[in-house]
C-alpha cells in the first residue's frame, strides 16, 4: 500500500512538473493527500488531469463572482487556489455558480479547507453529486464510486450560515434528560455544599 | 534575572548551526530515558555459522511490543557499499509494530534486505540497512573464535561493527505514515523509533559476532566483553538526504532549537549552583575530553575545527581553575558570558551542551516538546497585509535581505533530486545542468524576492489578493507567516552561496539525534557514531544518565 506521505509527495513533485509554482504544488499534495483520506479518487483524477494538462487549455477564474461562466473549462487548481485565496470574500456572496470545470474533484479539498478557514459549512452540487464539507473535519456526500469526473456542466456552491440542526423543544428536550444526573438541591445541602450558605449579600 | 533567549539572527548561521553538539536534549539518550522500563527480549535468532539469516528483537511494556525484525545476507566485497546507489547491504532492518506473525516474517523477508525497491505495510515503523566495518567485524570474530578479547585500540579507532547507511521513517516506501502512531505517548519525541532501531541494531551486531565466533571454533571461542560492547556503537554514513529535511520542517526545527535556547536560558537564570550540580559539569567535561581528543577524522576542515576546539577546551579549564569562582552568582551565565568573548562557536556550543548535564528538572520537560504539527501552520493567513507581511520579513530576515543574488558567488549552486535514487543533491548551477528543476530550498533568495515584490504594493493589500498575481512566491509566503510565529524555524543564511558546506546542515541534524565524532568524508557527505557508550539492554533498568562520556576511547 502507498503511504499517505508518499501520495502527497509524489503529487506535489508531479504538479510542479506540469508548470505549477512550488507554492501551488504543495497545496496540491495536502489536497490529494486530503482526498485520499476521505476516501475520494484524488491519485486517480489528478493523473488523469496532468495527462491532457499541457495539450489543452484551461481558463483561470483571477476573480470570482456569482456567477463564474466560460467557454473553456476551468482549470480546477488555479480555481481552488484563487477560491481559497479570495474566500473571506466570496462567502458574503452567499452562493455561486461555476460553469465548465474540468476534473472538479481536484477542486474538492480548496473548499473543504474554505470551510475550515472560514468557519461555515459549504454546501457543494456538481451535476448530479453533493457534497457537505464540515469545516475540514469531514465531507458527507453521495458521490461513492471512486471514477475519474473529468468535467462539471455546473456547480452550485451555497455557503451555510452557523445555524443548529434542531428545534428548540428538540434542545429542551434533551436538556432536561440530561438534569436527571444533577442532585436536587435542599436547604441543607445549599446551607453546607455551596460556600456561601443561604445568602451571599452583604 | 532575565536571560534573553539567543538572537536567531547569530545563531541560525550556517556555521554556528554546524558546530553543535550532542546533549541531553539528544533523542538518542531521550530514547534509552523512555524506554529503560520497557522489557527487552531477543525473541528469535536464526543465524547460518556464518552468520546468515534472521533474528527478532523487542521492546514490550503492557499490550504494547515494538520487534526489530533483521535480515543478515551474504554480499561479496565488491557489493559493499555505503553510496546510497548500493542494493545490497549486509544486513537489512525494519522495525514492526507489534509481534511479527510468521506471514510477516515471509513478506518482511521479501522486502526489507530489498530496502527502496521494497514495499513495507502500515504495520512497519522504520527501515534501515547496515554493513559491515569488514576490518573491525573480522578482527572480533578471529579474535573471539582463538578465546583472545580484540585490540581495544584498534576498535576505539572506529567504534563500532556496523554503521547504518540509512533510516527511513514516516510513511516512506510503505511505512506507517506518522499521523497512525503521533498520540503514543512513549514515542512523543522525534526520531523514537528510529532510535529505537539503531539501538537495537547495536545489540544483533554483538549477538551477531559472538555467533560467528562460536561456529569457527566452538573448543576455544569466548564472548565479546560486555565492557567492550558498552564501548562500541552503530556508525551512520549520512549525505545529502538530511540537508532538505530541515529546510522542509521549519517548525520541527525551531523546536529543537527553541528547547535547546529555553535551557540555555534557564540555567544561566539560576543563581546559585548546588555543589553536586557544579561538580556533575566539571565531571563531565573532564570525562568528554576523551571523545574529542578521540576524535579521528581525516577531513582538513573537521580537523581544523576539533584544533580549535582542544585549544578552547583547554583555555576554558584554565580559567575555570585559575580564574573563576562557582561561589558567584549566577555562575553559568558568567561562563558563558565569558565563553562568548574568548572562544570559538565550536567551543560555546560544547560549554553550552555540558551545562545541560546536572539539570534533569530543566531538560526532562523540554524532551517533550520537540516534535511539531506542521500541518497546523500549513494554511497561508489570506486576511493579512502586505505591511504586516513587510514588516515580518524586515523584522525576522534582516541579514538575509543584506544578501545580493545577482552577485555570481551568492547564487552559485541548486539542489535537485537525483532521478537514479531520488536523493537530494547540490550542484554549481554555473557548471552543471539541472537547475531548470531546482528544489525550493533557496530561502534567502526566494525571501529577497519577496521582499523586492511587496516593495511597490499597497500597505493595506490582502494576502490573498497579493498571491493572484504572485504565486510563484507562494512557497516563502507561508514560510513568512510561520517564521512570524516560530523564531528558529529559518536558517538565516544562504543555502546556494558558493561558500556553503551542506556538511553543516548535516552536522546540525545529527547533534540533535545524539551523533558524536563527525567524521566529514567531504563537503557533502560524513560519518558518525551513535550509542557508543550506551548501556547494554540488560542495564537499561539502572543506568548512569552521563553514559556519552563513559567511553574508553
Amino acid at each position: 500500500m502507498i503511504s499517505f506521505s508518499e501520495i502527497e509527495t509524489t503529487a506535489k513533485r508531479a504538479t510542479r512538473s506540469v508548470g505549477f509554482s512550488w507554492g501551488i504544488s504543495e497545496e496540491v499534495g495536502k489536497n490529494i493527500r486530503l482526498l485520499e483520506m476521505f476516501g475520494l479518487p484524488g491519485v486517480k483524477n489528478i493523473n488523469q488531469y496532468f495527462k491532457i494538462y499541457n495539450a489543452e487549455k484551461f481558463e483561470d477564474i483571477n476573480a470570482f463572482s456569482r456567477s463564474n461562466i466560460s467557454k473553456k473549462h476551468y482549470c480546477p487548481i488555479n480555481a481552488g487556489v484563487n477560491f481559497f485565496d479570495q474566500s473571506s470574500t466570496i462567502s458574503d456572496l452567499g452562493q455561486m455558480e461555476i460553469n465548465n470545470l474540468a476534473f472538479p474533484l481536484l477542486f474538492i479539498p480548496f473548499v473543504s479547507r474554505t470551510s475550515e478557514l472560514i468557519g461555515k459549512r459549504i454546501f457543494l452540487k456538481m451535476d448530479n453529486k453533493e457534497f457537505l464539507f464540515n469545516f475540514n473535519q469531514s465531507i458527507y456526500s453521495n458521490y461513492l464510486s471512486g471514477d475519474i469526473v473529468e468535467k462539471s456542466e455546473k456547480i452550485n456552491l451555497q455557503f451555510l450560515e452557523n445555524k443548529n440542526s434542531f428545534s428548540e423543544t428538540e434542545w429542551s428536550e434533551l436538556y432536561k434528560i440530561s438534569e436527571n444526573t444533577f442532585v436536587e438541591e435542599t436547604d441543607e445541602l445549599k446551607q453546607k455544599t455551596a460556600g456561601a450558605g443561604l445568602t451571599d449579600n452583604d | 534575572m532575565n536571560i534573553q533567549l539567543r538572537d536567531p539572527k547569530n545563531l541560525m548561521k550556517l556555521s554556528k548551526l554546524g558546530s553543535f553538539h550532542q546533549s541531553k536534549l539528544s533523542f538518542l539518550r531521550s530514547f534509552l530515558n523512555e524506554f529503560k522500563d520497557w522489557e527487552y527480549k531477543k525473541d528469535l535468532f536464526q543465524l547460518n555459522e556464518k552468520g546468515y539469516g534472521r533474528a527478532v528483537y523487542s521492546f514490550s511494556k503492557k499490550n504494547k511490543t515494538y520487534s526489530l525484525v533483521c535480515f543478515a545476507n551474504e554480499i561479496s566485497d565488491e557489493e559493499r557499499s555505503d553510496r546510497v546507489i548500493a542494493t545490497k547491504w549486509d544486513a537489512a532492518f525494519a522495525l514492526h509494530d507489534g509481534v511479527p506473525t510468521k506471514k510477516d516474517l515471509e513478506r518482511l523477508a521479501l522486502n526489507v534486505p530489498k530496502q527502496e525497491v521494497g514495499r513495507l505495510s502500515y504495520k512497519e515503523l522504520t527501515l534501515s540497512r547496515a554493513n559491515k566495518s569488514v576490518r573491525i567485524f573480522d578482527h572480533v570474530v578471529d579474535s573471539l573464535s582463538k578465546g583472545n578479547q580484540p585490540n581495544t585500540e584498534l576498535l576505539s579507532k572506529v567504534g563500532y561493527l556496523y554503521r547504518t547507511t540509512a533510516v527511513y521513517g514516516s510513511g516512506k516506501f510503505g511505512l506507517a505514515d506518522r499521523f497512525r502512531i503521533k498520540n503514543r505517548e512513549e514515542i512523543y519525541g522525534p526520531f523514537r523509533l528510529e532510535m529505537m532501531l539503531v539501538y537495537l541494531v547495536r545489540q544483533f551486531t554483538f549477538d551477531q559476532v559472538n555467533h560467528i565466533a562460536r561456529h569457527k571454533n566452538p573448543n576455544t571461542a569466548i564472548e565479546l566483553d560486555l565492557n567492550i560492547c558498552r564501548n562500541l556503537g552503530i556508525g551512520n554514513s549520512t549525505g545529502l538526504g538530511m540537508a532538505p529535511f530541515i529546510v522542509n520542517h521549519p517548525i520541527l526545527l525551531n523546536n529543537w532549537i527553541l528547547a535547546r535556547e529555553t535551557a540555555l536560558k534557564k540555567i544561566r537564570e539560576i543563581e546559585k549552583a548546588t555543589k553536586e550540580e557544579l561538580n556533575i559539569f566539571k565531571n563531565c567535561l573532564v570525562r568528554s575530553l576523551k571523545n574529542v581528543t578521540n576524535w579521528n577524522t581525516d577531513s582538513e576542515f573537521q580537523n581544523k575545527k576539533i584544533k580549535q576546539l582542544i585549544e578552547d577546551l583547554e583555555k576554558f579549564i584554565k580559567f575555570l581553575n585559575e580564574d573563576f569562582s562557582f561561589e558567584n552568582t549566577f555562575p553559568f551565565n558568567k561562563i558563558y558570558i565569558w565563553a562568548e568573548e574568548n572562544l570559538g562557536d565550536e567551543c560555546i556550543e560544547y560549554i553550552v551542551s555540558m551545562m545541560m548535564e546536572p539539570y534533569d528538572e530543566i531538560i526532562n520537560p523540554l524532551t517533550h516538546k520537540m516534535s511539531s504539527e506542521e500541518d497546523r501552520y500549513f494554511n497561508i493567513p489570506i486576511n493579512r497585509t502586505i505591511e504586516e507581511l513587510r514588516n515580518i520579513l524586515e523584522k525576522r530576515y534582516s541579514e538575509i535581505l543584506k544578501i545580493d543574488f545577482k552577485k555570481k558567488e551568492n547564487n552559485q549552486n541548486f539542489w535537485f533530486i537525483s532521478k537514479n535514487k531520488e536523493e537530494p543533491r547540490v550542484a554549481n548551477r554555473y557548471e552543471l545542468e539541472g537547475s531548470n528543476l531546482e528544489q525550493p530550498l533557496a530561502i534567502a533568495r526566494d525571501i529577497k524576492k519577496l521582499y523586492e515584490a511587496i516593495f511597490t504594493q499597497k500597505n493595506s493589500l490582502k494576502i490573498g489578493k497579493f498571491l493572484t498575481n504572485h504565486n510563484h512566491l507562494r512557497h516563502v509566503v507561508r514560510r513568512a507567516f510561520i517564521t512570524e510565529k516560530f523564531p528558529y524555524a529559518e536558517i538565516q543564511d544562504n543555502t546556494i552561496g558558493s561558500q556553503l558546506m551542506p556538511i553543516d546542515m548535516l552536522r546540525l541534524k545529527l547533534s540533535f539525534f545524539g551523533a558524536i565524532k563527525f567524521d566529514p568524508k567531504s563537503d557533502k557527505w560524513l560519518r558518525i557514531c551513535m550509542f557508543q557508550g550506551a548501556p547494554l539492554p540488560a542495564d537499561l533498568k539502572s543506568f548512569d544518565k552521563h553514559w556519552i562520556y563513559n567511553s574508553l576511547n
